[in-house]
């Protein structure tokens, strides 16, 4: 809009903000109920100003969780979760990029059925297969450690295909005049594939965190000691059921804290992520 | 440097659909080739084979003496130059063009010293901290080229690489080639669909037409010696007048009342369908030897330096190139001759030279 109407910005405006509002309140609200002690929350109508006990409730589940619920310290969870992120992403993309490389770059017997095979079986999401996945994992004695938390979802189709298309997009010219400079295929790939995927992998690991990061059904099930809790499944365990208290200052915090570290990914990568999904360096 | 020798070359892709129809030819050590023709007429596939990024069907093609028909193209001592130049967008032009020579495991100083020196060469000096998308369209050529300079190979293959410039750039990018390779005097085979770029630059031209080569040559023999109607219709531009006609005792009868006569020595070989062809140049206005005919002006091209007259002879088209000054009213007849040793007979089945 060129014109300049005050009525028409203070409109646009108005959704905007209200918008922002309904989006961030329950952020808010979360955050308050961390600060404040048990009674003030049960109280009717909660308070939506912040507390005093900011500092001592999320000391306390970083070092000794809730006492009613799940005792694990939060900052293990953490520890967990963030390994299991980091190691799904990062698996994720190394297995995708080469497989891709090998379907785009390679001409061998059943190429093709062997992309589709890939395509067919890992579309299915883990719910589907997790019966015989749990089976697979408990007979190779993988329950509660992390290699059972990250193997079963370390491969990814979608991570494959993407990279896929991308190389389709790397003229052919480029790979022949590697050829004629000399490098073999690995060497092309590491001198030009990768340096060239470099947007598309931040952008995928951003994703790929986030993905690792929410998992709560695999976890729920692989993991039975607490000391192998995720944070997603640490919050779940805080919230006690029948009749028994749960304690939601606690609760909140520990949500908090689970919200941080993939906000940070997001956050850093952001001008990474954006040029990844938008454009190429071509 | 090196000979390069092409014997019998054969590729086909389906067992037996052949895209090249085996290809007999001696490059001299220092030549400067040029492979023409329409496209899809095969030559990028001819030329992707001696770079040995295409498998060879049959036949044999060696380089510098040995044969490399299961030679890796790294291993064939040769360095070639994409139509789309094929730099690598993530590295500075320095890195582009010693990419080759690390992979090498040559020394720093060494490459050093030939990327600067093909730097100079190509006056890129201002532009190795660049990269790719920094840089236009004729400066990336040069940056291609001289990724195949520092190489120092046995034979520079060119292929089409002046087809993305402009039609300013193209012509320059072609006197540099010129240069550079009387310069380095380093066996070349370019290839193009461009008979301008064949025509100035070839040593030797390979003229080929459906995977069949048509005719080798200095350009200047292709030009006034075509073997086929192709290759006449091909070279040169505009392009011979074609008068298809029929045999009628010892001339061609092309039709409108023109019988051109046939030279003695053709007599014997003439067939009964005879195609006529002639340059433009070499249809003179009034005062030629051969038999005048009178032709009726569509339009005239004037370029100052010489006119083109659109004209028609009947059903068939010519075109006659005059002196510049020589502008006559488009719906006027004008009369010419053919240049009788510059008349050319073809038989028209086979599209051969008689």
């Amino acid at each position: 809009m060129v014109e300049n109407r005050p009525w028409h910005d203070f409109l646009a405006h108005a959704v905007l903000i209200a918008g922002v509002i309904l989006v961030a309140f329950p952020l808010w609200v979360t955050f308050v109920a961390s600060t404040l002690r048990y009674e003030d929350i049960v109280n009717v109508p909660m308070p939506l100003l912040p507390g005093d006990q900011l500092l001592a409730n999320y000391h306390q589940v970083l070092t000794a969780g809730s006492q009613r619920g799940s005792s694990a310290p939060v900052s293990t969870m953490l520890m967990n979760s963030t390994i299991m992120a980091i190691f799904v992403a990062t698996g994720k993309i190394v297995i995708s990029i080469i497989s891709a490389f090998a379907i785009v770059y390679f001409r061998f017997p059943g190429r093709i059925f062997f992309f589709w095979m890939i395509f067919v079986t890992l579309m299915l999401p883990i719910e589907v297969r997790i019966i015989p996945t749990f089976k697979v994992a408990s007979d190779l004695g993988l329950l509660d450690s992390y290699a059972g938390l990250i193997l079963p979802a370390i491969a990814s189709a979608t991570a494959t295909f993407l990279f896929r298309q991308f190389f389709l997009t790397i003229p052919d010219e480029l790979a022949e005049a590697a050829r004629i400079d000399g490098a073999g295929p690995m060497r092309f790939f590491f001198d030009v594939v990768l340096p060239l995927s470099k947007t598309n992998i931040a952008a995928l690991f951003v994703i790929l965190f986030i993905f690792g990061w929410n998992q709560y059904l695999w976890p729920l099930l692989i993991t039975s000691r607490e000391e192998m809790y995720t944070v997603v499944i640490g919050i779940k365990r805080m919230i006690s059921s029948g009749d028994a208290t749960t304690e939601w200052h606690l609760v909140m915090a520990t949500a908090m804290l689970a919200l941080l570290p993939p906000a940070l990914v997001v956050i850093s990568m952001q001008k990474w992520f954006v040029k990844g999904l938008v454009d190429t360096e071509k | 440097m090196a000979q390069i020798v092409l014997k019998d070359v054969k590729k086909s892709y389906t067992k037996d659909v052949l895209v090249i129809h085996g290809v007999d030819v001696t490059i001299a050590d220092g030549e400067f080739i040029v492979i023409v023709g329409p496209s899809g007429c095969g030559k990028s596939t001819l030329l992707r084979m001696i770079a040995g990024l295409e498998q060879i069907t049959a036949g044999t093609i060696s380089i510098a003496g040995g044969v490399v028909n299961d030679v890796e193209p790294k291993d064939r001592n040769i360095a070639m130059v994409f139509q789309n130049y094929a730099l690598y967008p993530h590295m500075t032009v320095y890195e582009n063009m010693s990419y080759g020579l690390r992979i090498r495991r040559m020394s720093k100083a060494e490459i050093d010293q030939r990327v600067q020196r093909a730097a100079k060469i190509l006056e890129l000096g201002q532009l190795l901290a660049r990269k790719p998308r920094e840089l236009s369209g004729g400066q990336r050529q040069r940056v291609a080229m001289g990724r195949a300079i520092v190489r120092e190979p046995a034979a520079f293959l060119f292929d089409e690489p002046l087809s993305n410039l402009d039609a300013k750039l193209r012509v320059q990018m072609r006197l540099e080639i010129q240069k550079l390779h009387r310069d380095l005097r380093t066996t070349s085979i370019f290839v193009t669909h461009d008979q301008v770029e064949a025509m100035t630059l070839a040593d030797r031209m390979i003229v080929m037409n459906l995977g069949v080569v048509e005719q080798i040559g200095r350009p200047i023999d292709v030009y006034d010696d075509p073997a086929s109607l192709f290759v006449a219709g091909f070279i040169g531009s505009p392009a011979m007048n074609f008068l298809p006609g029929r045999r009628a005792g010892d001339e061609v009868d092309v039709g409108e009342g023109v019988r051109v006569p046939l030279p003695e020595e053709l007599r014997g070989r003439a067939g009964e369908a005879v195609t006529v062809g002639v340059r433009p140049e070499h249809l003179v206005i009034a005062g030629g030897s051969g038999p005048t005919f009178s032709l009726k002006v569509d339009t005239v091209e004037a370029l100052g330096a010489d006119s083109m007259l659109h004209c028609a002879l009947g059903a068939n088209a010519l075109v006659v190139r005059v002196d510049g000054h020589v502008t006559p009213e488009p719906g006027t007849s004008i009369a010419v001759s053919a240049m009788p040793d510059k008349t050319f007979f073809f038989d028209t089945a086979s599209g051969k030279r008689l």
